[in-house]
């Protein structure tokens, strides 16, 4: 991450991972429900809440809600999870009672492609029969990314995640464009933001299609497209997000550097 | 009535070559132990159905147990990739595998379906994707009260399911707590069933939030203490993580696997 390594005069030096991941942390605001992907979701996710969100409900596809874990799990079925919650359910409610209905303000969900209209693929590289690479697949993302009232994406932008046309929609975004989630009867509003190692795009109204809003100090707007497969538009009110500050880097380091999550057994 | 018998005898007289066995468990309470005694006793030819096929589905799809698998994610939780699964999918070692692959809701709502005696489920999902097209066993459904066009997906009726438990007691009644995922639905949607548990005690104490399985519901019941390793039974042993993140060397190379195969599933004594 050194290649984007930059100097802020109050937290010292950090990495674009962790202003990444630290951007995603800002958008949550108190008291918002977050279905939490593991990853950079989750580490997200948990440093709003042990920052400025601690009321944030943090929700994972295990069945476990409000799940409070000192430490990032490894997986969304830790221990800590469960032990932490407010409420654990079976999977089969934590989708029919809970997703599907509308229920969680947002998802938050990572991915391995991303296209212009914030179509997700987590499926295959290359094609279905006879893939380059063959990925996880699925899991919760497609009913995520249809019924939260909102998505968000986070992942590293190059030009093998950001393209024109997905290998493979996995989870979708705007579809085909504008009227496409309608059509289809996606009853949330679908990816807001993606926010990467670089910045953040959102969508246009109008197009449906993703353009850059924000950039992270030491970032050129040049930089972004390089790296974006599609023809990336600037937004006229394009800003600079702020540094990461010394309270946010040092929760965030202090959550990395936590033991972890070893319960499970009891005490 | 479950009759209370030897993981060996479970195993031997549940599952048989070319049957559909669901091994269920999210996260927490994976029945490795019952995987490896599936390895050990080489059956063949198994459609396996999990909704994470996570470790236990890479060492039997490593072992060649499976022709087919059916499942919605299918990645190291945490770590990567499941490598037995693609040298399997992608180059046919040590033998060809089928796949079928849905959304977690699609194969939760497939279990509940099974569960619940009907031929199908309905749920708002698939719509849009690439898996609504893929999958023989989604399809879109009219509501008949209000038009909107919904997903259907078909019942999943396993011939065997396994789940590992915290306790039975002498008659064969099961308890589990925790994250439980879809266990229940899994054992209820099942012609057959094995449960694994930790511990068999006189008497099942009320629990919270805890999940019974009558005895009449569970085929075999078989005492397996820690059978979910690397995974783990909540207030018995805690998830070795470092063994998940160990696995992607061991799974990586097919004779690193091998070994590991000989020395620890092969080489293993004998469940009881």
């Amino acid at each position: 991450m050194s290649d984007c390594a930059a100097r802020d005069d109050t937290a010292g030096e950090y990495t674009a991972d962790e202003m990444m991941t630290i951007t995603a942390a800002r958008t949550l605001a108190a008291g918002m429900t977050c279905f939490v992907g593991i990853g950079l979701p989750s580490a997200a996710a948990n440093l709003a809440r042990v920052t400025h969100a601690p009321d944030l409900v943090l929700i994972y596809e295990s069945g476990t809600i409000g799940a409070k874990p000192g430490a990032l799990p490894l997986s969304i079925g830790d221990g800590i999870l469960a032990q932490t919650a407010d409420a654990v359910v079976s999977v089969p409610e934590i989708f029919n009672y809970w997703i599907q209905p509308g229920r969680i303000d947002l998802g938050f969900l990572g991915a391995a492609q991303i296209d212009k209209f914030g179509n997700i693929n987590t499926t295959v590289i290359g094609d279905y029969a006879k893939p380059k690479v063959r990925l996880p697949g699925a899991g919760g993302a497609p009913e995520i990314a249809a019924s939260c009232r909102e998505v968000t994406v986070v992942l590293r932008q190059n030009l093998r995640a950001f393209v024109e046309r997905v290998d493979f929609i996995t989870s979708v975004g705007f579809g085909d464009g504008p009227g496409a989630r309608q059509r289809l009867g996606l009853t949330g509003a679908g990816p807001q933001r993606i926010i990467t190692d670089l910045g953040v795009l959102e969508p246009d109204p109008a197009t449906c299609v993703f353009v850059l809003t924000g950039v992270y100090p030491g970032v050129s707007v040049a930089d972004v497209k390089s790296k974006t497969g599609w023809n990336l538009e600037v937004s006229a009110r394009l800003a600079e997000i702020p540094a990461p500050g010394p309270g946010e880097l040092s929760a965030l380091r202090a959550l990395v550097a936590a033991e972890p999550a070893t319960e499970g057994a009891s005490p | 009535m479950a009759q209370i018998v030897s993981l060996a005898a479970a195993i031997g007289a549940a599952i048989h070559d070319g049957d559909t066995v669901a091994m269920e468990g999210f996260t927490h309470l994976i029945p490795h132990a019952a995987g490896r005694e599936v390895i050990r006793q080489r059956r063949r030819d198994l459609i396996l159905v999990r909704m994470t096929p996570d470790i236990i589905y890479d060492q039997m799809i490593g072992a060649g147990c499976a022709r087919k698998l059916v499942f919605s994610w299918g990645g190291n939780p945490g770590v990567g990739s499941l490598h037995r699964f693609r040298d399997a999918y992608e180059n046919g070692w040590p033998g060809p595998l089928e796949i079928e692959e849905h959304s977690h809701a699609g194969m939760a709502n497939r279990y509940v379906a099974g569960a619940s005696g009907l031929p199908f489920a309905v749920l708002r999902g698939y719509r849009g994707t690439g898996l609504e097209t893929l999958a023989p066993n989604v399809t879109s459904i009219t509501c008949p009260f209000t038009g909107e066009e919904l997903t259907a997906v078909a019942a999943l009726r396993p011939d065997v399911t396994v789940i590992h438990a915290q306790r039975a007691d002498r008659a064969g009644n099961v308890q589990l707590w925790g994250i439980t995922g879809v266990q229940k639905e899994a054992v209820l949607a099942a012609r057959r069933s094995v449960v694994t548990v930790e511990e068999i005690v006189d008497q099942l104490d009320p629990r919270p939030g805890a999940v019974v399985l009558p005895a009449w519901t569970v085929t075999y019941v078989a005492w397996a203490p820690g059978g979910a390793h690397p995974s783990y039974a909540l207030d018995y042993s805690v998830r070795d993580n470092d063994f998940y993140v160990a696995w992607d060397a061991i799974s990586r190379d097919r004779e690193a696997f091998t070994r590991w195969l000989d020395t620890e599933i092969r080489g293993e004594v004998p469940a009881r």
